[in-house]
């Protein structure tokens, strides 16, 4: 087991950065299944992007029934049950980017209308309306460079920079356990500590979630520090 | 208003953790960067109730934000009321001479305010036609506060020769745009948790209010709050309330404004009158413009929110609701399809009968009214509260001038 004095200060401070998100209404509606389809070929990958992954963003804590919005709008207002839970399964954060989840979407509903003669209209809903997402990054200036200092900076941030440092990352591609876990690998040599991190389920829990596990975890980690430190 | 209204400090309590610092930061980019707001009205209405508290938070943050008002004689205001009903979908007579004088109000306040800034923020259709001169500098960015979902067309057609000229439109819901040439953004509306419509209350202060209403707290409160509206379908809330009334004793109090001078809300309030009989446990109130301690109080002391609508804007009074805990019972158009989470913090119906199924369900499951409750007030903390309204704006401001 390392020794918790050889967990020195990072020589690369973590900088806790958060984010705007300006929405752009595309003027682009779909109106039944076969038009979701259309729309998923054509849209913009910032739309798909905003419908599937930072809905997290906007709702940190509560999610509708299932966790995008391609799946909410079949379920409630093209009433087709069976196509939400196909599309609900996907997870966006497991596939390569976002092009590979627009072909993995479009695959998914093109499969399910093939056997459907005809495809329903939707006949009391709402359609589905386009938005673009336009991610604006803000540094918060928190900066840490210890794992107290961080997990008091995490304690404290908005919750923007947990979607930007933990679910946007993992679209970002460059880290796979997002930015959380990789400082605390690379910087801190916590290697442990940052796979555990770097497991934390994003897709199911949301971003109040993905906060309270990795501050449980790096408590847990710290508990562990004072034991060693003290025997 | 108070000082410590005026300023960011206090919103640290209420926002979601970190936002105020966020803030903050966001502001310190923006620095020295102007702000200007145009609007037809400092007090009354829901785009003055917001600006009058956004405005000195936004210069608060560091945010150099003016307020201009724009001037108008009686014939501009009737001009712009047809305008306003026209294109929320109501036909209405606007003559030519209408429209050419609503160009000429325009064109002199245009050149009496001079807006200048490096976001001007146009709010709604009456200042709409000031683009016509504005300065090169800056960024014109036209407010929709309105439902334009379904509008008459020769008054959109009209307004939209105007609108096509600003850098960027915001609406408050995606089905409120239309097919234009220039970006358009969505920015929900929101409400101040410190304004005495949302502000914390004592059980004490609730209780006394409800006894200067006549409203007795003996049993479970269903509540709407809107005014005498067909819209709002208040008749529909009572046939729901009568389907549940044999289940469980409840009292039902329909809260609204009814003594202004349209013809069509006095008529609404006799049939409601009608439709509840001499039932004692419907409660029917007409309360001012003004009474925002008592819909506070009346909202925490309901035990269920209803907002039965069949044709909304963005229907706020769900937001305001649901930031007291309360779960609420919608009816699936506009903005309350946004504001409830199916299932999570209350339910959209479709129909008198699904309204009632509902109630009588969520009265029957008591611990589940309590979560939706509790998720509600996170959901509207999240996402409806000024501080996110804030946010946008700032985020535009940055966008657009970057």
């Amino acid at each position: 087991m390392r020794l918790p004095h050889l967990f020195g200060p990072a020589t690369r401070p973590f900088t806790f950065v958060g984010c705007l998100e300006l929405r752009e209404i595309l003027g682009r509606r779909a109106r039944d299944a076969r038009e979701l389809m259309e729309e998923l070929e054509q849209i913009p990958a910032a739309s798909v992007y905003y419908h599937t992954h930072s809905i997290f963003l906007r709702h940190p804590r509560i999610a509708g029934a299932y966790p995008n919005d391609f799946a909410n709008w079949v379920a409630t207002q093209v009433r087709d049950q069976v196509l939400a839970e196909r599309l609900a399964v996907v997870d966006p954060y497991m596939l390569g980017g976002v092009e590979e989840l627009r072909e993995e979407l479009v695959s998914i509903v093109d499969s399910h209308i093939s056997a459907l003669n005809p495809v329903p209209r939707i006949v009391f809903g709402d359609p589905l309306s386009f938005v673009r997402s336009h991610l604006l990054e803000v540094p918060t200036g928190l900066e840490a460079t210890t794992l107290p200092d961080f997990r008091r900076c995490l304690a404290e941030v908005d919750l923007s920079a947990v979607y930007l440092h933990t679910l946007h990352a993992r679209v970002r591609g460059e880290v796979a356990g997002g930015d959380f876990a990789h400082w605390i690998g690379r910087e801190l040599g916590r290697d442990s500590l940052a796979a555990a991190i770097g497991r934390i389920n994003p897709y199911l829990g949301g971003l109040a979630e993905i906060r309270h596990e990795t501050l449980r975890l790096i408590d847990a980690e710290l508990e562990g520090d004072h034991g060693n430190h003290e025997r | 208003m108070s000082a410590r209204l005026n300023s960011i400090e206090p919103y640290r309590n209420v926002a979601p953790r970190g936002t105020v610092d966020f803030l903050l930061r966001l502001a310190s980019r923006v620095q020295g960067r102007r702000f200007v707001h145009v609007s037809s009205t400092r007090e009354g209405g829901g785009v003055a109730e917001i600006l009058n508290r956004l405005v000195p938070i936004m210069r608060d943050i560091g945010i150099k934000t003016d307020w201009e008002v724009i001037e108008g004689d009686s014939d501009f205001y009737a001009t712009t009321k047809a305008f306003h009903n026209a294109l929320q979908g109501k036909e209405q007579v606007l003559t030519e001479a209408m429209l050419e004088h609503y160009l000429d109000v325009n064109r002199a306040n245009a050149e009496r305010l001079r807006p200048a800034g490096d976001l001007v923020l146009i709010h709604d259709p009456q200042p709409a036609a000031m683009i016509e001169s504005r300065a090169p500098e800056g960024k014109w960015v036209w407010r929709c506060h309105i439902d334009l979902s379904t509008p008459q067309r020769r008054a959109w057609t009209f307004l939209r020769r105007f609108v096509v000229r600003y850098d960027a439109a915001i609406f408050s819901l995606p089905s409120f745009s239309q097919h234009l040439p220039i970006p358009q953004f969505l920015a929900y509306p929101s409400i101040d948790p410190l304004a005495d419509k949302n502000r914390r209350m004592s059980a004490k202060e609730v209780r006394k209010i409800l006894d200067r209403l006549g409203v007795p707290d003996d049993k479970p409160i269903l509540l709407q709050v809107s005014r005498f509206d067909r819209f709002k379908d208040p008749i529909g809330v009572i046939n729901a309330y009568k389907l549940v009334k044999g289940y469980h004793d409840v009292r039902l109090v329909l809260a609204g404004g009814a003594a202004t001078d349209d013809p069509e809300v006095a008529q609404v309030l006799n049939e409601v009158r009608e439709a509840a009989g001499r039932d004692p446990d419907i409660c029917l109130l007409d309360l001012p413009a003004n009474a925002h301690l008592a819909i506070n109080a009346l909202q925490r002391a309901a035990t269920i929110v209803i907002q039965k609508s069949t044709r909304e804007g963005f229907g706020l009074t769900v937001a305001e609701a649901m930031w007291k805990g309360k779960p609420v019972i919608g009816g699936a158009a506009g903005g309350i399809t946004v504001q409830i989470v199916y299932g999570v913090t209350g339910y959209t119906v479709k129909s008198v009968e699904g309204c009632a199924f509902r109630i009588r369900y969520l009265l029957s499951n008591p611990q589940l009214m309590r979560r939706m409750g509790w998720a509600g007030r996170e959901h509207v903390r999240e996402n409806f509260l000024i501080t996110r309204h804030l946010r946008d704006y700032l985020s535009l401001l940055v966008h657009l001038s970057r």
